[in-house]
């Protein structure tokens, strides 16, 4: 589904953050990325949707077409959505106009009609009841004036109304609430269908814990250095990050 | 980089307005000296202080110079060579939609202004103005029953000569101004309201004002009256042929609230802003002014600026009642080599009088976009306050914003707020929606319908449909 090979990732100030990066994440597959602060997780969500402030280079395919040279709206008409850590707000840009955008610029590209309003209510509805915003959400700016954990649950949101074949969650539990990220989980479970493919980037074992990785890799300073199981997480959990460095 | 393309990619789009009606015209040869303008008075057969008002103006306006001080390159402009009357042929005015030239009828169709009542919006009385003349005025029985006077400014000066008499050059004196002693000199047409006093206008006012004719200004002139506790809500809205050489656009629009009265006026101007390399396009040098002449008025101005080559005006409100409100909300969108200098200037003079001025300025392209505006507060307007919020968003590496705020304050008493900020079309926002699959093309527009809304929200109901479109095919045509 995705291949990444030898990607190197330099920002606009020159510093390199990804540095012969490697990572194959097959179908249907979840993926855990964790690791310290500052080891460049966030760049690799951020390259993955297109951010115009990095110099990437390397082979980056999904599904066999090359992402890197690709605009970000085509990226995500392939079927590839981030979550991002901090979504931005849009003020004077109408939460619930901006769903329906989105849904029916998809719909639009699949040859299939706009949904009308009722149709599309009903979809918002059910799911925004999976992530726990309720209707007071539709109407506001865009993440304008959301606290950080509303953010997170809005961006789920969108998930769900999109459904992707990838999706990459950047620390979308940091901010959450257990009640949330709970829902969060069985949110993003729901779109485990076949074929699709999940990237979970988070700091946390509570996370993990619901949505349950195949696989685990534990970045530093911009490669991945070591890949495991369940295990992995449980030892990170109770040893930090410190012996990554003594064995390598 | 994304915005690069997307400026490039749609700069060739058209204007869309820029068709020319063929149609049989009555205009008057270039020039302009005095008996030009014994001639207009005559062919509009208007009162002799129509006449001494208009020459008085222009013996005023023989000593000005043109002024300089805005922020803009203007070509000079040669009065001699513009036509000051234009108007089809046949009578000046019909009697009824069934007299008026069918290629004149479709000319509105074509931009989408339905003057045949059936077909209109609901509750929406139109008043159309084909260069120098108004072709059709509609509901007016309708008004007339509750008293409101909605007409052609022409037909006012018959119909209604003491109102004309009574507040002509009273809130915008001829001698103001450059461009509006011109106006007052030669103005055409424009609209005349009138609203009883006590009277809520049942429907919203509407004027439609096009340009055909070559080489022909536009001065038209409109003037709004609300007695004491009326309320009217009036909308304008423009365009123009597309033409190689610049047209001058010099109106004047005068506003009078008496006691509790609230005057609402709404501007859509979309002239011919000139092909992307600069050539032709309207000079919309305009001069509008309200005035709260009494206790608990209220003049709220809302424009929506995005055509015209060049466009010069600061609509004003002078607060001289007691408590009295004056407000300015503005988007203006300026792209390939347009420029605006445009702003609101509030004067303070009644106690406890409040002003809000909200502009939100975008430049695309090559454009230069400034906001000027002043806040005068005067000694005896004790308790008042007043707040400028004021907005810039560049589009692409080669636009200009300039934010020019002036703030007079005689009044230790006063509160003055002014917040005024500068962007770029945030990278992180076009990111966030093309992720979620949105081409920049469609996302652009809906970042900067946001960036507008708190000007949009001031418009009335039945036009909001109408500028989000404009808005999007005015950004489509400089950036994407």
């Amino acid at each position: 589904m995705l291949s990444i090979e030898n990607l190197n990732v330099t920002a606009k100030n020159g510093e390199k953050i990804l540095k012969d990066f490697s990572l194959t994440v097959e179908p249907s597959q979840v993926c855990a990325i964790m690791g310290p602060n500052g080891c460049g997780k966030s760049t690799f969500a951020n390259v993955i949707a297109g951010h115009p402030d990095y110099d990437c280079t390397g082979r980056m395919d999904y599904q066999g077409q090359s992402l890197l040279e690709m605009e970000p709206h085509m990226r995500a008409a392939l079927g590839i959505f981030v979550a991002f850590q901090s979504p931005v707000s849009i003020p004077g840009v109408n939460n619930l106009f901006f769903m329906k955008t989105i849904v029916n610029a998809k719909r639009k590209r699949e040859g299939l009609d706009s949904l009308d309003a009722s149709d599309f209510l009903d979809l918002v509805a059910e799911k925004s009841k999976m992530v726990g915003l309720d209707r007071s959400f539709w109407d506001r700016s865009l993440n304008d004036d959301f606290s950080g954990g509303e953010r997170k649950r809005n961006d789920i949101l969108q998930m769900l109304l999109l459904e992707p074949k990838l999706m990459i969650l950047d620390e979308t539990d940091s901010g959450l609430d257990i009640d949330s990220m709970k829902l969060v989980s069985n949110a993003v479970n729901s779109l485990k269908k076949k074929g699709n493919s999940i990237i979970v980037i988070t700091h946390y074992q509570r996370l993990l814990d619901y949505i349950k990785p195949d696989v685990v890799k534990v970045m530093q300073a911009g490669n991945i250095k070591a890949s495991g199981k369940m295990e992995l997480v449980k030892r990170l959990e109770k040893e930090g990050y410190n012996w990554l460095s003594q064995s390598s | 980089m994304n915005e690069q393309k997307v400026i490039d990619d749609a700069v060739s789009n058209q204007y869309q307005h820029g068709f020319v009606t063929n149609i049989s015209q009555e205009k008057l040869a270039p020039g302009l000296d005095e008996s030009v303008i014994h001639w207009i008075s005559k062919k509009k057969k208007e009162p002799e202080f129509v006449l001494e008002f208009r020459l008085k103006a222009y013996r005023y306006w023989l000593g000005l110079e043109m002024p300089n001080w805005a922020a803009l390159n203007i070509e000079p402009i040669d009065f001699q060579s513009i036509s000051y009357y234009a108007a089809v042929n046949n009578q000046p005015k019909y009697e009824s939609l069934d007299d008026v030239d069918p290629e004149l009828l479709k000319t509105y169709e074509r931009l989408g202004i339905p003057l045949y009542e059936q077909k209109k919006l609901a509750g929406v009385a139109v008043d159309a103005i084909f260069d120098s003349v108004s072709v059709a005025t509609t509901y007016k029985d309708v008004l007339a029953k509750s008293g409101v006077i909605f007409c052609s400014f022409s037909e006012a000066c018959q119909l209604h000569p003491e109102l004309v008499k009574r507040y002509l050059g009273k809130v915008v004196p001829y001698q103001d101004n450059y461009f509006a002693a011109l106006n007052s000199a030669v103005f055409s047409d424009g609209s005349f309201v009138y609203i009883p006093k006590g009277v809520r206008c049942p429907m919203e006012l509407s004027t439609y004002f096009r340009i055909n004719a070559a080489n022909t200004g536009q001065f038209e002139r409109t003037l709004i009256i609300a007695e004491k506790e009326s309320y009217v809500s009036y909308l304008e809205g423009c365009t123009a042929p597309m033409r190689d050489e610049n047209q001058l656009h010099a109106a004047v629009v005068e506003l009078y609230a008496h006691e509790n009265a609230e005057i609402k006026y709404s501007t859509v101007q979309n002239w011919y802003p000139g092909d992307e390399n600069g050539k032709g396009g309207i000079y919309n040098f305009v001069t509008k002014r309200g005035k709260c002449a009494e206790n608990f008025a209220k003049i709220s101005w809302t424009q929506v600026e995005t055509g015209s080559a060049i466009t010069w005006k600061y609509p004003s409100v002078v607060l001289m009642g007691d408590n009295s409100v004056g407000e300015f909300y503005s988007v203006a969108v300026t792209k390939h080599h347009q420029q605006a200098d445009t702003g609101s200037k509030m004067f303070h003079i009644g106690k406890n009088t409040k002003s809000c001025i909200v502009s939100k300025g975008i430049s695309a392209d090559k454009s230069k976009n400034s906001y000027r505006g002043k806040v005068h507060v005067r000694s005896l307007a004790t308790g008042s306050r007043s707040f400028t919020q004021c907005d810039s968003l560049l589009i692409g590496p080669n636009a200009v914003a300039n934010t020019f705020p002036y703030i007079d304050c005689e009044q230790a008493d006063a509160k003055i707020e002014h917040e005024a900020t500068t962007s770029k079309i945030d990278d992180l926002q076009m990111l966030y929606c093309n992720q979620r699959g949105l081409r920049p093309k469609e996302a652009l527009p809906m970042i900067v319908n946001g960036f507008c809304k708190d000007v949009f929200d001031q418009l009335p109901m039945e036009f909001a449909a109408e500028i989000q479109q404009l808005l999007e095919i005015s950004l489509e045509n400089s950036i994407g």
